[in-house]
């Protein structure tokens, strides 16, 4: 591994800071547009966020392969090195870890049998709050929920109704910012909020 | 205990686990297929509910752990006992203090808490089981939510006996979509499940299966406009605390053929009992 990513070690206390992330994603993804606290890694490497650090170690390993979009690229050896998780294509990865909303139609979504062979995007974003306002409804939302985070798309209400779509098949999200995480399961609809 | 991982699983099978049970939860009432570990319990004891438990559990949870209601059998305590050796984690009988719950066949009479998890232990995951012995055939009657087979079953009770005849596992449909497998837990608590606050886990651990239940999704039992659902109790009421309204197990008191109805739910029971005036 290079050097410059030696220099950033993984969880400081793998088995409990890995419950209490997981615990964090579980939530998020039970109560979609809630704010959950990972526990990560002191130092990621840069560009990755704490929490977007803390999901890779959390969930990803050689069992589960994750694609590294874009400028994550770079990380490879540390999420090699940390996870024994190979790269691979979009399409055929469990996670695919990126800091621009990928084209769905590039992501595997399952199948009718089988909707859970589906990737799980992780999406790291500049904040999960003060972005435009999303209203979620669905399953783990009591009626309905605001959801404002940065970084989406102009257009990304109409990408989901295409996801939802294909209910039971789809992608599921899991949003970084900083140290917090917030899940959009492909069962919850997504309106633009005036 | 020494020698032994947090939780007694292995961090590459939690993984495992923890990677199923978000898709389970993205996909409410979806069974999904997961690799099952031995564990030092035979199935029949819980082994779905007790690996479910053992991904999400951490060291600040409070365990509360059922069986049939009551957190004194040999099964309930075997299990708590298990994860406070091997997780370290406070136990406790009261619901209202506990984090996660792991159940068989029973859900608390207090009402649950967004702040808790409940896991159920299943025997037996495929609500269409019955109906269609073939693993192949049931996958495909979910992915086109072919439920007709089942509707007609329940009909065939209703002309039959005037009503539908089950008691316990009674077959419900969550968000609409899926048909589900409550466990076999009695058909009175099957309303506690709709939009229930809590997260609802469900692991079969000799079928090799895991599903869930998001907070606030709505779970309704299969009925008839004609033959509406109706959670139905005996027609008692508890012989230790009094209660009308609680599901109530009659037990044997004696040689001489006595009986009485109590609670089923001891904590819920001896709660009463203790802020009774
Ligand atoms: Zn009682």
């Amino acid at each position: 591994m290079p050097a410059d990513l030696l220099a950033h070690p993984g969880f400081a206390d793998p088995v409990h800071d890995a419950q209490a992330s997981f615990r964090a994603v579980l939530q998020a993804l039970a109560r979609p547009g809630t704010l959950w606290r990972v526990a990560p890694p002191a130092d990621p490497p840069p560009p990755l966020a704490p929490a977007a650090a803390a999901v890779l170690l959390t969930l990803v390993d050689a069992d589960a392969p994750v694609h590294l979009a874009g400028r994550f690229a770079a990380l490879a050896p540390w999420v090699a090195f940390h996870t024994g998780s190979a790269n691979a294509e979009p399409g055929a990865a469990a996670f695919v870890l990126s800091d621009a909303l990928a084209d769905f139609a590039t992501l595997a979504a399952g199948t009718d049998e089988v909707p859970e062979a589906s990737t799980t995007l992780i999406l790291q974003v500049p904040a999960l709050d003060g972005g435009p306002k999303l209203t979620l409804r669905g399953p783990g939302i009591e009626t309905t929920r605001n959801f404002a985070p940065r970084g989406l798309p102009a257009d990304f209400a109409a990408r989901w109704a295409a996801n939802r779509r294909l209910y039971p098949r789809g992608i599921d999200l899991v949003l970084c910012a900083g140290s917090t995480v917030a899940g959009l399961p492909r069962s919850i609809f997504i309106a633009e909020s005036s | 205990m020494k020698g032994y991982n947090f939780a007694y699983l292995d961090e590459q099978t939690k993984r495992m686990l923890r990677r199923t049970l978000l898709k389970a939860v993205a996909i409410p009432g979806h069974q999904i297929p997961f690799g099952a570990r031995e564990m030092p319990l035979p199935y029949g004891w819980g082994t779905g509910g007790i690996q479910v438990t053992a991904a999400v559990l951490g060291r600040a949870d409070t365990l509360k752990v059922i069986d049939q209601g009551a957190d004194d059998t040999t099964n309930a305590v075997s299990i708590r006992r298990f994860f406070a050796r091997t997780a370290g984690v406070a136990t406790t009988t009261r619901t209202a203090s506990a984090t996660i719950i792991q159940t068989r066949h029973r859900i608390p009479e207090t009402t649950l808490t967004e702040a808790q998890i409940i896991v159920y232990q299943v025997p037996q995951p495929e609500p269409l089981y019955q109906l269609e012995p073939s693993r192949t055939e049931t996958r495909r009657m979910h992915a086109l939510a072919d439920y007709g087979a089942m509707h007609v079953r329940l009909y065939e009770q209703v002309a039959r006996y005037g009503q539908i005849a089950i008691s316990y596992d009674y077959p419900v449909m969550v968000n609409g979509r899926h048909l589900m497998a409550p466990s076999p837990i009695p058909a009175f608590d099957n309303p506690k499940m709709h939009r229930m606050r809590a997260l609802q886990l469900f692991g079969a651990g000799r079928e090799k299966r895991i599903y869930a239940v998001p907070p606030y999704t709505a779970v309704v039992s299969l009925d008839f406009e004609d033959h509406p659902f109706r959670a139905s109790r005996a027609a008692h009421v508890c012989a230790l605390c009094g209660d009308r309204a609680s599901y109530l197990d009659e037990v044997v008191t004696d040689d001489r053929g006595g009986r009485m109805f109590i609670c089923s739910d001891t904590d819920h029971c001896a709660s009463r009992r203790e802020s009774a005036p």
